[in-house]
């Protein structure tokens, strides 16, 4: 595809800890085009959520450049970025941690839609259910508070107020990694029909090179801030050509390997 | 309702509850049973308490009802109390959650300029203020809130700064919030709890400054307070120091009222602060 729907070229960053600065990016470049989804991995430490929160804009790297729907995605700062923020939407990867403790389902889903004013007032709460159906819960979920969900069904609801803003891309940070493995499968099979349906992109980040691997058209493997290996799924999980996506392959177990 | 049972569980919370109960019933009642001003000549000078069933606690060296006086007292004591320490808690929040929040420049703005109120002895700031723009109620209450806010924005800003990295920080940013919004909707209302914690703390301290400053004759000059009051009494102390003991008392258990209730808010959300951990 050549019109990429986000393209990052040699974003560095390092954080600084307690006077020592800690590289955590060092030129990394990366494309996802509209549609796609581009996995992630590497081992615990290695950049992708520092990646993740680059990309995103919830942190500035030191260098490099983004370019996001055709334009300087750097460039935007204030009114212009909030309005612009909605196409690039991010799930965490505690679904706790990821809401006020005090909304309630119907008030984390309305946020997006008043702030981008993307349905009337009079229709957000039938928009809100129609959302909540959408990612596999109920209407009456609606009305809950967000400490009253399990889990999975949080995860969901962040799911659903990442589609609300109607975004082209969604960075999911180990969305799946707090989750137990029956409905982390079901979330992934939600994750896939969405992007069937929408055109979504995603960025999976995760060091899960499985959960990867079930929802990956391509993959891209990190080692200590830096991008080691890239290219299509079955490629890099057949034919690994660096030590590092050798070591994470080698680290799934061997059912997992061996599925079709 | 789980809250109020633990509550009236809890003995001192609900002995405070009663001793605040008690004063604020006093404070509403004062014009209804002693209508008319209390500082106006009711009998004779210097009435022992006890002795004329007209003026059970006696009167003052200008024969003003002592009772009446205690009661009116109530009403101020109370009011001026309560609205300067919701006005300093008010302030130190919206500071502390901008500080927190903004974090850079803005934040060690702030925090210089808290850093100056906290320096200045409390007292000595609302006596300077107080003395400077005048006696009268609303200069009190503000004078008070004054001396008092900083200690809750300091505690606001450092409930702000660990809120300000939790991910549904994040998650609202990346929803396109705009940061007022964040800070305000999503943070302030999550930093109250401790600052709340503090806010018996700053009633209580708000009654005692009121009344000093009363004491020292700058209070509002038209108003009774328990602090004028005693002030009175102390001319004439060796003769009748029933004149300063029962207004002493009054502000005594207001105080105590406040700090039992506190007591028993925070033995109240003991538990449940246990359960959700
Ligand atoms: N806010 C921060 N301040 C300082 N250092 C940080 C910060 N966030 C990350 N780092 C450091 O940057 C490096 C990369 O961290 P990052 O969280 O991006 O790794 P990760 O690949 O997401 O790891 P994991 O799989 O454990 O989530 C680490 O050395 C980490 O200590
Ligand atoms: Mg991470």
């Amino acid at each position: 595809m050549s019109a990429a729907l986000l393209e990052a070229t040699d974003l560095r960053k390092s954080w600084a800890a307690r006077g020592r600065s800690v590289v955590a990016l060092k030129e990394v470049n990366l494309t996802v085009a509209p549609g796609e989804t581009l996995g992630l991995v590497g081992r615990s430490g290695c950049g992708k959520s520092t990646l993740a929160r680059v990309l995103t804009r919830l942190t500035p790297p030191q260098s490099g450049a983004i370019r996001f729907r055709g334009e300087d995605w750097l460039a935007l700062s204030g009114a212009a970025l909030r309005t612009a923020r909605r196409h690039m939407q991010m799930v965490f990867q505690d679904p706790l941690g990821a809401f006020n403790p005090r909304a309630t389902v119907a008030g984390a889903l309305a946020d997006p839609l008043r702030i981008h004013d993307l349905v009337p007032p009079a229709r957000r709460a039938a928009r809100i259910d129609e959302l909540l159906e959408r990612v596999g819960l109920t209407a009456d979920y609606a009305r809950r508070s967000i400490l009253e969900l399990s889990g999975g069904q949080r995860q969901r609801v962040a799911i659903a107020r990442a589609l609300a803003c109607e975004p082209s891309l969604i960075v999911l940070d180990e969305a799946v990694s707090a989750l137990d493995v029956s409905v982390r499968a079901r979330i992934l099979d939600l994750l896939v029909d969405l992007q069937r349906e929408h055109g979504l992109a995603y960025i999976f980040v995760s060091h899960d090179l499985a959960a990867v691997k079930a929802v990956s058209h391509r993959i891209a493997v990190m080692e200590a801030g830096e991008i080691v290996e890239e290219g299509p799924t079955d490629a890099v999980v057949d034919h690994p050509q660096s030590p590092a996506a050798r070591a994470l392959i080698a680290a799934v177990p061997r059912l997992i390997r061996e599925k079709p | 309702m789980r809250f109020a049972l633990r509550f009236t569980r809890s003995g001192p919370g609900l002995i405070g509850a009663v001793i605040l109960a008690l004063l604020a019933l006093a404070a509403l009642a004062a014009p209804l049973l002693f209508p008319g001003d209390p500082l106006k000549i009711a009998g004779p000078a210097l009435t022992a308490p006890f002795t004329d069933p007209a003026f059970p606690f006696g009167t003052d060296r200008l024969g003003r009802d002592v009772l009446a006086g205690v009661f009116h007292g109530a009403r101020a004591s109370l009011a001026v109390g309560l609205a300067a320490a919701f006005a300093a808690l008010a302030i130190g929040l919206v500071v502390g959650t901008l500080a927190g929040f903004a974090g850079g420049f803005i934040d060690e703005a702030l925090m210089r300029v808290a850093d100056a109120f906290q320096i200045v002895p409390g007292f000595l700031l609302a006596l300077a203020f107080v003395s400077t723009l005048g006696a009268s109620m609303p200069t009190v209450i503000l004078a008070i809130a004054l001396s008092a806010w900083a200690e809750p924005a300091r505690l606001a800003r450092a409930e702000v700064l660990s809120i300000r990295e939790r991910d549904y920080v994040a998650a609202a940013r990346i929803i396109g919030m705009h940061p007022l919004e964040i800070a305000f909707r999503e943070i302030l209302p999550n930093a109250l709890p401790p600052v709340l914690a503090f806010a018996a703390i700053t009633v209580a301290g708000a009654i005692l400054t009121e009344a000093a400053l009363s004491f020292l004759g700058l209070g509002d000059p038209n108003v009774v307070t328990w602090g004028a009051m005693i002030a009175e009494g102390r001319n004439v102390l060796r003769a009748a120091p029933f004149l300063s003991i029962i207004p002493g008392l009054a502000l005594v258990s207001a105080v105590l009222g406040v700090y039992l209730v506190s007591e028993g808010v925070s033995d109240a959300l003991r538990p449940r602060e246990g359960r959700a951990a």
